[in-house]
């Protein structure tokens, strides 16, 4: 018999035990590997490559404050700007007031728009019909199917920050590269219907010629409205949305105190059970010792046991792990982006390697340890 | 008859290296659950105690927010003259049209930016809101400015000291007094004069919003109606307890994340107690029929076993609130979705909390004492004997 044979066997002869911890393993490291995968999406993530090369002008005061529409030409004569759409949040109601029913919607340019966001997939006749109608509006796929919506229907927005109700028709359904639910329409028809509303645009949109360009880019436009009274504040689309996260609080230390309760409390566990099972075969190690195995071999049986139990649980859990991602990003929003990738996979299965090998340290050197004499004679 | 509960006290202390471990493994759990379940409580009482009952908050039709308000000042004085307004002190009514703006502050701590609420007022809005209190200094002068700013704002924002200066809107603005709203929703934001708040955000001539201070609780009911119904205003009425009662929405992505967090290490708890559970019914094998020989039966040990595990499970829940107490009142802050900035609220360890946290804890150790106890109470004695 093998020595991986031997630990084999030996981690799952008491069966109901094997199977209790490495269910409790399993349930930690989902959890564990879940709060890894937010963290990724929320601090890591460098999106898509467009992304990278996207920026978001606003007002410095705040998201609440409008820009005049007049910018737009200003920032394209920046260098290094290739193309700039308005945004205008609009904040309407679909159906009732539920959150469920809550979806972004924005307001633009739909000449432009698609030239920023150019990584959306839009056939070229539905761009086009949405282009000369201006109560049209396009929305991403996930939020048609979630209504069932298909071309030419029609689609009110109950108006809460413009007093207007939008009567839209759907002109096209794109493919964005992540599953945000939003709906765009023509920002004209804001601007006729409500008197305020004329020349101004909530923020711009923008898309610079490489990566690179993106910080000078962003001071420059920055700059040049330094001394006006509509002062501007550019950031990185992944630096916009990081405001966001923030806004709800302080994100990172909540998930980093999650994990630490989640490792010690698998920690725990996984010591537990191999307290209990080499406490149990005391005599055993007494007798391997006999047949001539070395203090190290069955320290590394012990461990190697551990390990094994630990990485059987780490797996279950990440896998689970991925399909709860999976579920959680269908309900969009700010959870849209999750998804589980391979190094996120590779890091649980370390940490669970790693508290499998800790958990055995010590258990197993004692047992080792025993003299075999001693170790003959425990009843226990 | 039952065993008594000493024979279940003894065993736990005779294995005590599996006990402390088991129950630091639901305290844990436990502590965890406390923290989800002390914040919301937290956020549900900033929007619950917020808000006057006799208070009416008006609002343009269709607005749900005083941030998207926004209504002509010219309709402030027939808002004046509507019947059951209670008069302030000077023989005035009771009516404040003020402007709602969000600013960004950065935290003290350097994490970053913040949205926060900045409310202009006329000298009514401090009158028909008896529940905030000066904390230190005194109220702003109307026509100057001067900003009073909560006592949460003062504590987490750099400049927000008595006798400094806050930037914003056309300038800066002096910090003259801090006021206690008392864990509602004003603890998050910052207050001046109305007038002066105006021209800094060029809004003259409108308001977001405007309160009205009726003269009891029937006559606050008439009044929302009458301005809802009146065709001329184009605006809203409703009692400002019931708008922030809508607010309480924003907490429900912490409510998700937390029941999520909750549930899975709760199950993972339940496997690790059962765990223990198991093992100490394995080593006692013989010493449980003893017990069925002398007559003990086997309702009583199953009672005994469920009573162990439910003390193991107990003994976790107190450890893991203890180490919760040391974070009650802790201050945070999330994003208000309807108000769009920072609410800021405290960790509360309410008597619903704690024992909330112990129900959990107890189902945890009922979950997963109940198959252990099943087996022990099923045991064939002789082989057990034997064995």
């Amino acid at each position: 018999m093998t020595l991986a044979g031997f630990v084999a066997k030996n981690a799952f002869r008491n069966k109901l035990r094997s199977i209790l911890t490495v269910l409790s393993i399993t349930f930690s490291l989902l959890l564990l590997t879940f709060m890894m995968t937010i963290w990724r999406g929320f601090y890591l993530d460098k999106g898509s490559a467009e992304s990278a090369q996207r920026l978001i002008t606003r007002h410095r005061v705040s998201l609440t404050f409008s820009l005049p529409s007049s910018y737009r030409q200003k920032i394209r004569s920046v260098p290094g700007v290739v193309s700039v759409a308005p945004m205008n949040w609009f904040g309407g109601q679909y159906k009732d007031d539920k959150g469920e029913n809550f979806f972004a919607q924005f307001g633009t340019d739909p000449t432009e728009i698609l030239k920023v966001y150019k990584d959306f997939k839009i056939p070229d006749d539905q761009l086009a019909a949405w282009q000369h109608d201006r109560a049209g509006a396009i929305a991403n796929r996930t939020l048609a199917t979630k209504y069932g919506w298909k071309i030419g229907d029609r689609i009110v927005l109950k108006g809460t920050i413009y007093p207007v109700n939008l009567e839209l028709t759907l002109r096209g359904i794109f493919d964005p590269p992540e599953p945000a639910n939003t709906l765009y329409f023509n920002s004209i028809y804001v601007e006729e219907a409500v008197g305020w509303a004329k020349d101004k645009a909530g923020t711009f949109a923008i898309l610079a010629d490489s990566p690179e360009s993106v910080s000078r880019v962003a001071t420059t436009v920055d700059d040049m409205f330094h001394n006006s009274p509509q002062q501007t504040k550019t950031e990185s689309e992944k630096a916009f949305q990081l405001g966001f996260v923030a806004m709800l609080g302080n994100v990172k230390a909540f998930i980093l105190s999650i994990g630490m309760a989640v490792v010690f409390t698998i920690l725990l566990v996984s010591a537990n059970t191999m307290a209990m099972s080499i406490r149990e075969r005391t005599r055993e190690v007494a007798v391997l010792k006999t047949l001539g195995f070395t203090r190290g071999s069955i320290l590394s049986l012990f461990i190697g046991e551990a390990v094994t139990l630990a990485l059987v649980g780490g797996i279950l859990g990440t896998l689970m792990a991925a399909g709860l991602a999976a579920v959680v990003s269908k309900g969009g929003g700010m959870m849209a982006a999750l998804r589980m990738t391979p190094g996120t996979m590779v890091t649980a299965l370390g940490v669970a390697a790693l508290v499998g090998f800790i958990s055995a340290v010590v258990p197993a050197y004692h047992a080792s340890k025993i003299g075999i004499v001693d170790g003959l004679r425990h009843i226990g | 008859m039952a065993i008594p509960i000493s024979y279940n006290i003894r065993n736990l202390r005779l294995r005590k290296g599996l006990t402390i471990m088991t129950a630091l493994g639901i305290a844990l759990t436990v502590t965890t659950a406390v923290f989800l379940f002390a914040l919301l409580a937290g956020l549900n009482r900033a929007f619950v105690t917020s808000g006057e009952p006799l208070n009416v908050l008006v609002l343009r039709k269709g607005s749900t927010a005083e941030l998207t308000g926004g209504f002509d000042a010219s309709l402030l004085p027939t808002l004046k003259n509507l019947p059951g307004i209670a008069k302030a002190s000077t023989g005035e009514p009771m009516v404040s049209g003020e402007l709602v703006v969000v600013i960004v502050l950065p935290r003290k701590d350097g994490t970053g930016e913040v949205n926060v609420t900045v409310r202009g007022l006329m000298p009514a809005g401090l009158e028909l809101r008896p529940k905030v209190k000066l904390s230190t200094g005194r109220w702003f002068t109307p026509g100057q400015r001067e900003v009073v700013v909560s006592e949460s704002i003062h504590k987490r924002f750099s400049d927000s000291n008595l006798g400094d200066s806050i930037h914003f809107g056309k300038g800066d603005w002096k910090v003259v007094g801090v006021f206690d709203a008392g864990g509602s929703a004003y603890e998050s934001e910052i207050w001046g004069d109305v007038n002066q708040m105006a021209s800094d955000f060029d809004r003259q001539g409108g308001f977001s919003s405007a309160y009205l201070r009726a003269t009891d609780p029937v006559s606050a009911d008439a009044l929302k109606h009458r301005v809802s119904d009146d065709q001329r205003l184009k605006l809203d009425g409703q009692l400002e307890t019931e708008y922030y009662a809508k607010q309480t929405s924003s907490g429900a992505l912490i409510r998700i994340v937390g029941l999520i967090v909750a549930v899975i290490m709760a199950i993972g708890s339940i496997f690790a107690a059962a765990n223990t559970m198991y093992a100490a019914i394995a080593y006692r094998g013989r010493e449980i029929a003893t017990l069925r020989v002398i007559g003990f039966s086997r309702a009583s040990i199953l009672i005994s076993f469920m009573l162990e595990a439910l003390l193991l499970s107990f003994l976790g829940a107190i450890v893991g609130i203890l180490l919760m107490l040391p974070f009650n009142g802790l201050t945070t802050g999330t994003s208000n979705q309807v108000t769009f900035s920072e609410v800021i609220f405290s960790l509360r360890m309410t008597p619903a909390v704690i024992l909330g946290a112990l129900a959990f804890a107890l189902v945890m150790g009922l979950v997963g004492g109940l198959a252990p106890a099943w087996r022990a109470a099923r045991q064939n004695i002789l082989t057990a004997l034997r064995g």
